[in-house]
């Protein structure tokens, strides 16, 4: 099922250039699992070394961050649009 | 000049000067640094002396502040080139304060005293000054009230365009205090959380310099400048402890990290080799960081905000991380109290010192109490509560809390309905006031040298 993944700035140097990537997927994990074999040096930038996201990045389905979700395990229907953003932004 | 670059807080790679705020390789956090090496090569009496004799404003201390002209204006007089004067705010001995909390030394910074009456006047002053350097036209933020005022206050000022964008269930006193100046005021229909989300993924679609997201490594900067104020106005002394609201955990952060900054050029003293204990205060409402101080964590897990004290309800604070890096660093803590005692905290401050504060200054006096009755404030400490915004702007934390007596305009209905109460002294002619007098004579206050020049 499509999925649109929006990517930061700070990040479309290591995903050729794309603001945007079209992945399938049924879970944030997955998607973002897809997205790592097409932009092999996302995975290090976005992850830390056990699996999870790093604790600067924040991830949104729909605009609700995952961690009001199920985290890397929410699910995302077809059409959904997923978020990759900078946490250190506000205040 | 002493700023050298952006450099990342979590794997130190380094950037040039620009709107830059997140490390491309790790997403940790840009921060500006300096090369303080040779500042203080004149002596420290030298450098005391030219921060003296500086303009009465946050540029006093521009060779700890990130622009890479110095300081904009001469005096802080001239409204285009410089905006709005933030900062030099008064620093208040509040002993009968310290004396209903069983404290000694009890001091209150009131950043109310600012241009647009909160602590954002200086990180603005700051981030806006930059914005110019590097050429934008267009100044904006994300905002939960009174950064709102302030950005949309300082582009009236600097003759900048601004875009101010806040939570749609703001208090109506921070929209009114917002629009006035002509800003294009965006209300979301979310949280501030949301509204940060926007504003983050805006900053990749304009050429604005939102002030809180492309320009925060410089913004948050501009909170190191009330740290240098409470130094220089003990007379070039630390305190022992400081109590300051936790929101994002930027101004709590950056108020430490200018207290060591003058520690390490030499500008105080630090005889025990201690820097102030921080204590941050949030609302129970939303209390992420607190959350996590409790229970042992280092990163917050983020909350949807539910509190009265709308300026603090960040649910997902950027500096949490760090915050309870320097409440453990410094051995303070952080705590939370709920809307009754923050409604009680404003009315503790205003009956005992004559200030009014809005409800983040509620969270704050309310925790500075906790502290005391719960006997972990040492008596013999120097305290200062930090007092960052005003109360007229959330009026409604009061509304009901006192009562008003209706009379007709005679002695009779007076007597009748209002004296009753009345203290011994309201009642007698012959009432003279005990002065209270610090056990600290000879403090220095901020220099009036360039105000008379």
């Amino acid at each position: 099922m499509p999925v649109t993944v929006k990517i930061p700035t700070q990040l479309r140097a290591a995903a050729a250039g794309d603001a945007e990537a079209q992945l399938d997927g049924d879970t944030v994990q997955e998607v973002l699992e897809g997205l790592f074999e097409r932009y092999d040096e996302l995975r290090e930038r976005i992850s830390d070394g056990d699996g999870s996201l790093r604790r600067f990045v924040n991830v949104y389905v729909g605009g609700e961050d995952i961690r009001f979700l199920e985290g890397l395990q929410t699910p995302v229907a077809d059409g959904a649009e997923v978020t990759i953003l900078p946490a250190v932004a506000g205040g | 000049m002493a700023v050298r670059n952006l450099k990342c807080r979590e794997c130190g790679t380094e950037y040039p000067l620009e709107a830059l705020y997140v490390c491309e390789r790790c997403f940790g956090p840009l921060e500006v640094d300096y090369d303080h090496s040779r500042l203080a090569d004149g002596g420290i009496a030298e450098l005391r002396r030219r921060i003296q004799a500086g303009p009465q404003n946050i540029w006093r201390y521009a060779d700890f502040l990130p622009l890479q002209g110095g300081q904009p204006g001469p005096s802080g007089r001239l409204a285009s080139r410089v905006g709005l004067p933030a900062g030099c705010t008064p620093l208040i001995r509040a002993d009968r304060l310290a004396a209903e909390l069983g404290l000694r030394e009890v001091w209150v910074k009131n950043d109310a005293a600012n241009p647009t009456h909160s602590f954002k006047d200086r990180v603005v002053s700051v981030a806006a000054a930059r914005a110019r350097e590097l050429g934008y036209q267009v100044i904006a933020c994300a905002s939960t009230g009174n950064l709102a005022n302030s950005v949309a206050a300082h582009g009236a000022a600097l003759g900048l365009e601004s875009y101010v964008f806040i939570p749609a269930d703001l208090e109506e006193q921070k929209v009114l205090a917002t629009g006035v100046y002509g800003t294009r005021l965006v209300a979301v229909k979310g949280n501030y959380d949301d509204v940060n989300r926007l504003c983050t993924e805006l900053s990749a679609e304009r050429e604005w310099a939102f002030v809180n997201v492309n320009l925060r490594p410089y913004y948050a900067e501009g909170s190191k400048t009330l740290a240098f104020e409470i130094v220089e106005q003990l007379g070039w002394e630390l305190p022992d402890r400081c109590v300051v609201p936790i929101a994002s955990g930027s101004l709590f952060t950056k108020i430490a990290k200018g207290f060591a900054e003058w520690r390490e050029v030499g500008l105080v003293d630090s005889p025990d080799g201690r820097l102030p204990r921080m204590n941050g205060a949030q609302a129970a409402g939303c209390s992420p960081v607190a959350s996590a101080y409790a229970a042992g964590h280092d990163v917050c897990r983020p909350v949807k905000p539910d509190t009265i004290a709308k300026s603090l309800a960040i649910g997902n604070p950027a500096d949490g991380p760090y915050a309870l890096e320097e409440a453990r660093r410094s051995e303070g803590g952080i705590d939370s109290v709920d809307d009754d005692e923050v409604r009680a905290g404003i009315s503790l401050l205003a009956r005992t010192t004559g200030i009014f504060t809005e409800t983040a200054g509620g969270v704050t006096t309310a925790v500075l109490a906790k502290l005391a009755r719960s006997g972990s404030i040492d008596p013999e400490e120097r305290v200062v509560l930090v007092i960052t915004g005003e109360g007229l702007k959330t009026l409604d934390a009061v509304r009901g809390s006192f009562e008003v007596h209706a009379i007709e305009p005679s002695v009779a209905d007076f007597e009748a309905v209002a004296a009753d109460g009345l203290s011994e002294a309201a009642s007698s002619a012959a009432h003279v006031p005990s002065a209270l007098r610090s056990s600290r004579p000879g403090l220095a206050q901020l220099s009036t040298a360039a105000a008379a020049r």
